[in-house]
């Protein structure tokens, strides 16, 4: 079996992280219930008069995907792999709403089209002529890890060398105040630097898209290497960290070979207590690293946790915004990602510094 | 090598029966489930014909022992359909082996989101269903009817070739020893969602949808749910099972053209078609039947066709569409005939393309018109989708 590696990355996000030179340097902070992405220059990527009719899902991964592809140095890829939660969502919504309003009179196709999941994936694949395997998965929040998974999966097998990998989801209005009824979203406004410790139920929304090329061939540009993968659909609270120990033990791990874990805590009081009896027991003596109050959370946020753990294996760096306790290590070398979302869909993935 | 991989159980429930075995008897009688629109209050209720399952939600809910109004449209087909299949797998504890589940979908839980739209602002009735738009939570609705916990359980939305592509990454998962069994296919309500959308597109016919035929109007909506299960030889000698066929050959690829059409040759289309065959290890004249994606639009069918010609030359297998029995079940299209192909194997018959009258002017393609009995090994099946998603895969008696 082939090895697979991160040969590079792009992010669109809540922070600047479309400047694909900082590391989280210049922080934008906030105070909502929910927070957009930071728009970059989109001229350098899409010509204009297609920017306007285009779902902002579709534009945010057109920077991300063009970055990790030039990063990389390529102009093709063998495979196309998205995971979104709900793909291009305020165009959904806007048909939706039209549909309604209109008793189903006026409506055009374009809003419809771009509603349909795989959208992103298949626009990527006609601007790059990519006419190979092309895949969409929408699974909540392991829309991302499905993508990761599947292409682990053909890279080992040798049955594609590059694959673009991505994440996208954006943020809609009445996806925002619906599941504030809910309590899924905050009612009351954080900031950044509160949200993880806001002893509040629910997120706060974000939105963003993350692109990386997967490999199985090591070059220059690589970030990291792929060592494992879980996708868990539910765990019992008690059972999580037992699982975690058999997913190491079966990677040929143990929680000391771990020079950090990036948590998916995103501040909601209910669920957020997993995180917790991990922080106290299982993870008590390794770095703790959380994310989600930079980038928001949404369905496809780990892409940013994963992002970013590509960003401190490559660079060394450990921001000081991101630790959740006092363990330091100089230059991680092996990173775990753990997240989970209102006690579902647990994913874990290891990489490795190369 | 090329060994493909068992398949123990299929359920399905379309506009032409609620098990597998209705749907055969449908199939065999040449009866369509093609109707007026009745259970979707539509502006457009006059101008389009669609294939809907004849049980409302309640009746599923019944049926399921489900609370009222708690499941949307797609969890409710999806459950019934995956009940059979594990029921015809002789499946009692889920939980025995690695066990995954890979649904497709693209509406997931549209239907009751366009319902209570605003309503969710008026009142808190209806908020059960806030949470349940995203795809993801149908899939897991599905996972938790059968009792699946702890597992690798996704969702794969890739518009109208969705079940093809779950079904394809079942079997991946089962050849590379990462599951020792997957439930793969997927479930799709009609919505006025998708009603209107296809309409906006000008290619819902406002009759009975005619594949392959020169004056062929659009297609007709339908909703289905189907589902396979994928069990390892390891299982399949172990406990002595029955096969009802294999998965031998999948191919996906994009045809990169335009976003919601076909290109005019279909080179997506061959492609999908080239990949399945060499992952087969067969060749184009070892296929038995073709089961069409032929959907009755005109784009469609003209680029299939093209693609059908380029890749079986001049020795064209008997090919049919099954649509006109259950209209365009969307992300389930290829879970329906993934069952109809496997039927088709089981029983040495080859179905109906009904509704076809007069060859089409740019190529001499003629489907099968009527029932016919021929020995049946090999069925190669076609699923297209928006965003250029092309996706083919292989069926055989033997492994």
């Amino acid at each position: 079996m082939k090895e697979v590696f991160v040969n590079s990355i792009g992010s669109v996000s809540v922070q600047k992280t479309f400047d694909t030179s900082g590391f989280l340097d210049d922080l934008v902070d906030y105070e909502g219930t929910s927070v957009k992405a930071v728009d970059p220059n989109y001229k350098d990527f899409i010509p204009p008069a297609a920017a306007r009719r285009m779902a902002k899902g579709i534009k945010m991964s057109a920077v991300s995907s063009q970055n990790a592809l030039k990063e990389a140095g390529l102009e093709n890829v063998d495979a196309i792999i998205v995971g979104t939660g709900l793909g291009c969502l305020g165009e959904s919504e806007k048909f939706v709403r039209d549909l309604l309003d209109n008793d189903e009179q006026y409506l055009t196709p374009t809003r419809f089209i771009q509603s349909s999941h795989n959208t992103v994936a298949g626009s990527i694949a006609l601007d790059m002529g990519c006419k190979g395997y092309n895949f969409t998965y929408v699974h909540s929040n392991i829309s991302f890890e499905s993508s990761l998974w599947d292409a682990k999966l053909q890279l080992q097998n040798n049955e594609a060398e590059n694959i673009l990998v991505g994440a996208v989801d954006e943020l809609v209005e009445h996806h925002v105040t619906t599941h504030q009824f809910i309590d899924h979203i905050k009612k009351e406004p954080v900031s950044m630097k509160q949200v993880l410790r806001s002893g509040t139920k629910g997120i706060v929304f974000g939105e963003g898209s993350h692109f990386f090329v997967m490999s199985n061939q090591k070059q220059a540009s690589t970030y990291s290497k792929l060592i494992g993968m879980g996708i868990y659909n539910t765990l019992a609270n008690s059972e999580v960290s037992h699982t975690i120990m058999a997913f190491l033990e079966k990677n040929g791990l143990c929680k000391e070979d771990l020079d950090g874990v990036i948590l998916g805590n995103n501040g909601d009081v209910d669920y957020d207590t997993i995180y917790h009896d991990l922080e106290t027991s299982i993870f008590k003596d390794i770095p703790q690293y959380v994310y989600k109050h930079l980038s928001g959370e949404y369905d496809t946020a780990s892409g940013f946790g994963f992002w970013m753990a590509n960003k401190i294996l490559k660079t060394g760096k450990v921001p000081e915004l991101i630790r959740w306790n006092d363990i330091k290590v100089t230059q991680p070398k092996r990173l775990l990602l753990y997240n989970q979302y209102r006690g579902k869909n647990h994913s874990l993935v290891v990489l490795e510094k190369c | 090598m090329n060994q493909g991989v068992a398949i123990t159980g299929m359920g399905l429930i379309s506009a032409i029966g609620n098990n597998v075995a209705d749907n055969f008897a449908s199939l065999i009688s040449g009866k369509t489930g093609i109707s007026k629109v009745r259970r979707i209050k539509t502006v457009h209720e006059h101008e389009i014909m669609v294939g809907e399952v004849p049980l409302t939600n309640e009746e599923l809910e019944k049926l399921l022992g489900l609370p009222p109004d708690s499941h949307s449209r797609t969890p409710l087909l999806g459950i019934m359909a995956a009940n059979e299949a594990l029921s015809q797998a002789g499946i009692h504890n889920i939980s025995e082996y690695s066990t995954g589940l890979i649904s497709g979908t693209t509406v997931g839980g549209m239907d009751k989101s366009e319902q209570y739209f605003y309503d969710f602002y008026e009142s808190n009735v209806h908020w059960n269903h806030i949470n349940s738009l995203h795809a993801g939570d149908s899939t897991q609705k599905i996972a938790d009817a059968i009792g699946l916990s702890k597992s690798f359980v996704t969702t794969i939305s890739t518009a109208c070739s969705s079940a093809a592509n779950a079904i394809m990454l079942g079997a991946r998962m089962i050849k590379s020893g990462e599951l020792d069994r997957v439930i793969v296919g997927g479930s799709d309500s009609l919505s006025k969602f998708t009603i209107n959308g296809f309409k906006t597109l000008m290619i819902l016919s406002d009759t009975y949808n005619t594949p392959f035929d020169e004056n062929r109007k659009g297609l007709n909506l339908g909703e289905a749910a189907a589902f396979l299960v994928l069990e390892s030889d390891a299982i399949v000698s172990k406990e002595n099972k029955k096969v009802l066929a294999y998965v031998k050959g999948y191919g996906n690829a994009n045809d990169a053209y335009h976003q919601t059409a076909s290109s005019e040759n279909g080179d997506g289309a061959v492609l999908a078609m080239e990949k399945a065959l060499k992952v087969a290890g067969i060749t184009p004249d070892e296929v038995d039947y073709i089961n069409a994606h032929g959907t009755a639009t005109p784009n469609n069918d003209l680029s299939e066709g093209r693609a059908i010609l380029r890749v079986f030359k001049d020795k064209i297998p008997e090919f049919s569409s099954t649509k006109p029995f259950t209209g365009h079940t969307l992300a389930v299209a290829a879970g329906v005939e993934a069952v109809y192909s496997i039927l088709s194997i089981q029983n040495n018959v080859i179905y109906p393309n009904l509704n076809f009258k007069t060859p089409m002017t740019e190529f001499n393609l003629v489907p099968e018109t009527q029932l016919m009995n021929k020995e049946i090994k090999t069925v190669l099946s076609n699923s297209f989708g928006f965003g250029g998603n092309c996706s083919t895969l292989i069926f055989t008696k033997e492994a």
